[in-house]
This record gives C-alpha cells, sequence and structure tokens, in this order.
C-alpha cells in the first residue's frame, strides 16, 4: 500500500529539543485526586468520546462480576488476593482515572501465578465475558511471571459490560512471557483497560492487543524495566466497523540501559463512524544509555467515513542510544496493488480480500500464538464480510 | 485462430494541468502466432498502449477500440479482461506485503480456470516455471514481488505468464534493467511460451538487445501517440543502427 511516511525520526535532530514536562503520561497514583474527572479537552483524553463510556468515570461502585472460565497449565494458579496483598506483590499504580477507579472499587485482585523456572508449555487461558452492558464492572489483575520461567498466556474478553480493569504483569528476571488480550466484545461493551509491564533484567515479553469488538474500547499498554537487557514487543490489531471507537495507548518507559522496545499496530477501518486512535509514548530517560525502541502504526481505511488518528511520541533525554524511530501511516487500498492483482484475472473483491489478509498476515504469525491464529485470520474473514465482500458492496 | 485488433485507439490522461492526450489513433492487428514489438522513444505513448488495453484506471480511452476475437476489451473491468485471455507484464510489477506469491497464483489461476488447480500438479507446475526462470522454489512463499531485486521481479512476471497461460501477451520493457544472463533466460521464456500453439505476443521495448533473442515478426515505431513506421524484423536493425532521430525530428512523418 502507499504510506505515507510521517516523522522518521533521527535520534541527532530531536536531540536539539529542549526538555518538555511528559505531560502525556501523567505521574502514578492510586489517589482519585491525583485524576480528576476530565472535560475532554486534556491531552489524554481529547480523542476519546466521554459520553459513550456511559458513567464508568463517575466510579459507581458495582458487584458485578464477568463469567470468568480459565485453563490452568500444571502449576499455574489463579488466586484471589486482598487489594494490599496486590500492592505488596509490587502492582504498576495508575496512571489515569480509569485504572485508578478499577483499584479503588475491585473487590480485591486476581493473581496468576507462575512460578520460576516453570516453563509452561501449553497456554494459559482465562475467558472473561459479560452478560449486559448495564452491568458495571471493576477488575484488577495481577500476574506473576517467576524468573526464568516461559508462558503464554491469552485473555478473551466477550460478551457485553462496562468493564474497567487495572492489570499488572511483573515479568522477573529472564522470563519469557507471550501475552495476548483479545476485545472480542459485543456490538455495545464498554472496555476501558490499563496493562502495564514490568520487565525484569533480561527478560523478554510479547504483548499484543486485539481488539474487534465493542462500541468503545481503550486500551493501554505500558512497559516499564526492572534492569537492564529487557525487551519488549508491543503488537496490536484492530478492526473498527461503523459507529466503533477502538483506541490503543501505548507507552514504552526507558528507564534502565539496554532495554528494548518495539512496537507494531496495525488497524482496518470500516463504516460510517468507524474512528480508531493510536498513541505511541516513548520516553527515553537519561539513564537509559544504549536503548533500541521502534514504534510503528498502519491503518488501512477500508471505506469512506473513517477517522484513524494516529500519534507517536518520542521523548529523550539521553543521547547514547542505538536506535530510536517511528512511522505511522494511513491509506486506502492501494490502486496499483488492486490493479496488478486484477491483471492477473482476480476479481475485484478478491483481489481486495488478498491485500487486508496481506496487512494482517504477518501481524498475525508475529503473534505466534497457534491457539488463537486461526481465530484471528477468521475474524478478519468475517469482518470483510461486513463490506469488502459484501454481495452489493 | 485468435486476433487482438487495435483500431484507431485515442488515449488521455488527467495531469495537473489538465487531460493530455497520449496515443492520437494507433491501429495495429495481432494474431496468434504472431510476435509484434513496439519501439519508440520515452513518451511516445508505448506503454500507455500496453496500460490502456489491460485496463489501467490512470487511461481513459477517448476514441477507438480494443477487440479480442471480436470481444470489445474496453467494456471489460480489468480482470475480466484478464479472463478473456490476455495478460499484461509489468514494467515495474507491484509489491503485495503478506501475500504469498504461492497464494496469489493460486488464486489468480482459479480464477482465470473457473477451479482450482489440482494440488498435486499445481505444486510441480510452479516450481517448474520458478525453475525454468532460475527462480529458487523458496519464492513460492515469498510475498509477491517484496523484496524481490529488479531482475528477480521481471523473472517472476514470466513465471506467470508460463503458468497462467493467456492467449495474448503484452510485455511492458521486460527487458529493461535486466543484465545480459537474465536477459537471455527471460528471453527463454517468452519464446517458449511464444511457441505454443495459438499465442500472440506484443513486445514493448525501448532497446534492440532482446529482439536479438526474441525475434518479432512485425516491429512498429511509436512517435508522438501514433504509429510512425511498421515493418518486418529488419526495422530493428534499421533502428539499432540510427536510433530514433529521424523520427522525432521529422514528427509530422506520422500516420
Amino acid at each position: 500500500m502507499t504510506v505515507t511516511e510521517t516523522a522518521e525520526s533521527a535520534v541527532s535532530s530531536a536531540l536539539e529539543q529542549s526538555r518538555v514536562e511528559s505531560h502525556l503520561n501523567p505521574p502514578a497514583s492510586y489517589d482519585l485526586a491525583d485524576h480528576p474527572v476530565p472535560t475532554g479537552r486534556e491531552e489524554v483524553w481529547r480523542f476519546t468520546p466521554l459520553k459513550r463510556l456511559r458513567g464508568i468515570l463517575d466510579g459507581a461502585a458495582s458487584t458485578a462480576d464477568l463469567v470468568r472460565e480459565a485453563t490452568l497449565p500444571e502449576g499455574v494458579t489463579l488466586s484471589a488476593i486482598s487489594a494490599a496483598e496486590a500492592l505488596a506483590l509490587g502492582e504498576l499504580a495508575p496512571n489515569e482515572r480509569p485504572a485508578a477507579l478499577a483499584a479503588a472499587n475491585a473487590d480485591g485482585a486476581l493473581l496468576l501465578d507462575v512460578p520460576a523456572e516453570a516453563v509452561v508449555t501449553e497456554p494459559v487461558v482465562i475467558r472473561l465475558s459479560g452478560s449486559s452492558v448495564d452491568d458495571l464492572v471493576w477488575g484488577r489483575l495481577l500476574y506473576r511471571i517467576g524468573a526464568h520461567a516461559e508462558v503464554t498466556i491469552v485473555l478473551v474478553h466477550s460478551g457485553s459490560a462496562r468493564y474497567c480493569a487495572i492489570s499488572s504483569f511483573l515479568v522477573g528476571d529472564g522470563a519469557k512471557v507471550n501475552v495476548l488480550s483479545l476485545q472480542d466484545w459485543d456490538d455495545d461493551a464498554v472496555h476501558l483497560g490499563r496493562d502495564a509491564i514490568r520487565v525484569g533484567r533480561d527478560a523478554s515479553v510479547k504483548h499484543t492487543s486485539v481488539s474487534f469488538g465493542g462500541d468503545l474500547v481503550r486500551m493501554h499498554a505500558n512497559v516499564e524495566y526492572a534492569g537492564p537487557g529487557g525487551e519488549a514487543e508491543l503488537l496490536g490489531l484492530y478492526f473498527a466497523d461503523e459507529g466503533q471507537h477502538l483506541e490503543h495507548r501505548l507507552f514504552a518507559d526507558h528507564n534502565a540501559p539496554k532495554t528494548k522496545s518495539h512496537v507494531v499496530y496495525k488497524g482496518a477501518l470500516q463504516g460510517k463512524g468507524a474512528h480508531t486512535v493510536w498513541i505511541g509514548n516513548v520516553l527515553i530517560r537519561k539513564v537509559a544509555e544504549g536503548i533500541e525502541t521502534y514504534e510503528e502504526n498502519r491503518n488501512l481505511v477500508l471505506t469512506d467515513g473513517c477517522q484513524a488518528d494516529s500519534v507517536p511520541n518520542l521523548e529523550i533525554e539521553t543521547g547514547e542510544i542505538e536506535g530510536a524511530g517511528h512511522a505511522s501511516a494511513t491509506a486506502r487500498f492501494d490502486d496499483e496493488q488492486l490493479f496488478y492483482l486484477r491483471s492477473r484475472g482476480v476479481s475485484e473483491k478478491e483481489a481486495q480480500r488478498l491485500v487486508v489478509h496481506g496487512f494482517f498476515n504477518d501481524l498475525i504469525r508475529k503473534v505466534d500464538i497457534a491457539l488463537v491464529e486461526d481465530q484471528l485470520l477468521a475474524t478478519v474473514e468475517a469482518e470483510l464480510a461486513k463490506n469488502v465482500l459484501k454481495d452489493d458492496a | 485462430m485468435s486476433t487482438l485488433e487495435i483500431k484507431d485507439l485515442q488515449v488521455q490522461v488527467q495531469t495537473e494541468d489538465g487531460p493530455k492526450e497520449i496515443l492520437k489513433g494507433v491501429t495495429l492487428t495481432i494474431k496468434d502466432g504472431e510476435t509484434h514489438a513496439i519501439m519508440g522513444p520515452n513518451g511516445s505513448g508505448k506503454s500507455t498502449t500496453a496500460y490502456s488495453i489491460a485496463g489501467h484506471p490512470k487511461y481513459t480511452v477517448t476514441g477507438g477500440e480494443v477487440l479480442l476475437d471480436g470481444e470489445n476489451v474496453l467494456e471489460m473491468s480489468v480482470d475480466e479482461r484478464a479472463r478473456a485471455g490476455l495478460f499484461l507484464a509489468m514494467q515495474y510489477p507491484v509489491e503485495v506485503p503478506g501475500v504469498s506469491m504461492s497464494n496469489f497464483l493460486r488464486t489468480a489461476k482459479t480464477a482465470l480456470d473457473g477451479e482450482a488447480p489440482k494440488l498435486r500438479t499445481w505444486v510441480k507446475d510452479v516450481n517448474g516455471a520458478l525453475d525454468r526462470m532460475k527462480l529458487d522454489t523458496a519464492f513460492s512463499s515469498r510475498s509477491v514481488n517484496e523484496g524481490f531485486s529488479g531482475g528477480e521481479k521481471k523473472r517472476a512476471e514470466i513465471a506467470q505468464l508460463d503458468l497462467l497461460d493467456p492467449k495474448f501477451a503484452i510485455l511492458d520493457e521486460i527487458d529493461s534493467g535486466l543484465d545480459i544472463d537474465a536477459l537471455k533466460v527471460v528471453s527463454d521464456g517468452i519464446n517458449a511460451y511464444a511457441a505454443r500453439e495459438g499465442k500472440g505476443l506484443l513486445l514493448i521495448t525501448h532497446y534492440t538487445r532482446i529482439l536479438r533473442y526474441v525475434k518479432p515478426d512485425v516491429v512498429h515505431v511509436f512517435v508522438d501517440g501514433r504509429i510512425a513506421e511498421s515493418g518486418g524484423p529488419e526495422l530493428a536493425d534499421e533502428l539499432e543502427a540510427n536510433g530514433y532521430e529521424k523520427y522525432v525530428s521529422t514528427p509530422a512523418a506520422g500516420v
């Protein structure tokens, strides 16, 4: 597809910028007073239609819960813990109001525990489903992955609810973790989720956020490092339909030297009022020498009437960097690609189908979780059936 | 018997300064078994002819017709033209990330034949076509044209010609950017295709070099959107000796 590269930024030029307060990443705090109810004009809220949050930000108490179904391979445990225990384990504090509300209102927390040096070959699967958008559900989850453990965790959200959750992934030294969060909600669901990951020394984490369903989904994926040598790969895939708002906010906080972050988010949009937002924030602190970071967001606009917002931000406080860059591109179908495929006899719809699958295929392969690969491909196909492959389209 | 007839074809493109006439009435007829070469200086309308026949949306046909066995090609969509038996090898084949060559080729073959090719023979056919073009069979698992060198792209075009087996093939500057070894490989592929029963070939080139390996029956010289002269293979020899100068300096000599 034709892409317009914006801001393929070289480190040397960025270094000339003066130091700016990181207003994009407000300080973490459990105190709700530090996270006032937004007006919608704030930088971190300006893309989000607040009315469609359906009162979540008011923070009403609720005892509603999602139905939980977990597949736990041997050695992995899931248990209820208290809020105090969550704090003691080193939960990553909320840096925005929804996460702070989830911490304040959830009844304790859930802890998924993977012991040190456990090599878990089967994926951990947690399915959360809601029954009605009238239910307001507060979620608080901790994932503790011990040092040198290896595990794949798949989290599937379905049904409907107003779900607001704070999740922390505490990844031990040398561990290898592959996490996928699938937002496969019904059309009316609202989901505010904050995933924060602390990457241990020499640990590697892959985190994938996949958003297909829901009326409004706003997901954070934040990464920080507990020591040097940690690597994080943050992947995302989304497909926004008519009227849907899908927002993904990334924050890679390079607070340790020799760390890596690599972000790739890809989305497609179709139908009137389909809106996607991608915010990629990277902060390279003074201490973080020799780090590497790259972030990329690509959007494929399939019909008229869609809006894709894409904002990469890079704040750099040290000059001793291996590499830092970002790319953002939003494009329609490339006429040249379609012409090429059609000139070989492939129909227009089939050509569009090939291009969209091609657009997502690399990413789905990168996710590297066999359990969900077919499902992701099938969902892309089902999404295509709504417009591109529709008989009268 | 197959025939591709181009009659008084007139074509415009949109430019910043409004529509610009590129083809000003091109007429030529290719019968099956024949190889025609179109030669001419840059901007003479060679590629426009190729892309107009294939139906590229950038070109607007303002007059004339293109008939394939009497059927009006210009009323067909791009893919219908391919299914009617036309094939265009492009000067700059387009990259399609994430779509493997094997998936693409199978999808195209299925679209052309109306049924999926038999799996066992198809893999063999694909590998054979790649092998004849001196392309590693690993190419079938790579994304369409992505990361291919210029020469590999051209060889992949001819591998497609081999596999998709159209009635008429239009090759747009298939020789540009090829070293001599690659040119020979590509020429062998073109000759093998042309030797099949009932095939017609339109070879568009800026240089006479490829015509030493692919022998045309008819050579047309394009100048300023028209055929300035047509003749036998000897016309190519004359162009090789004298270049396009005589045509360019006297554009009014056009038909």
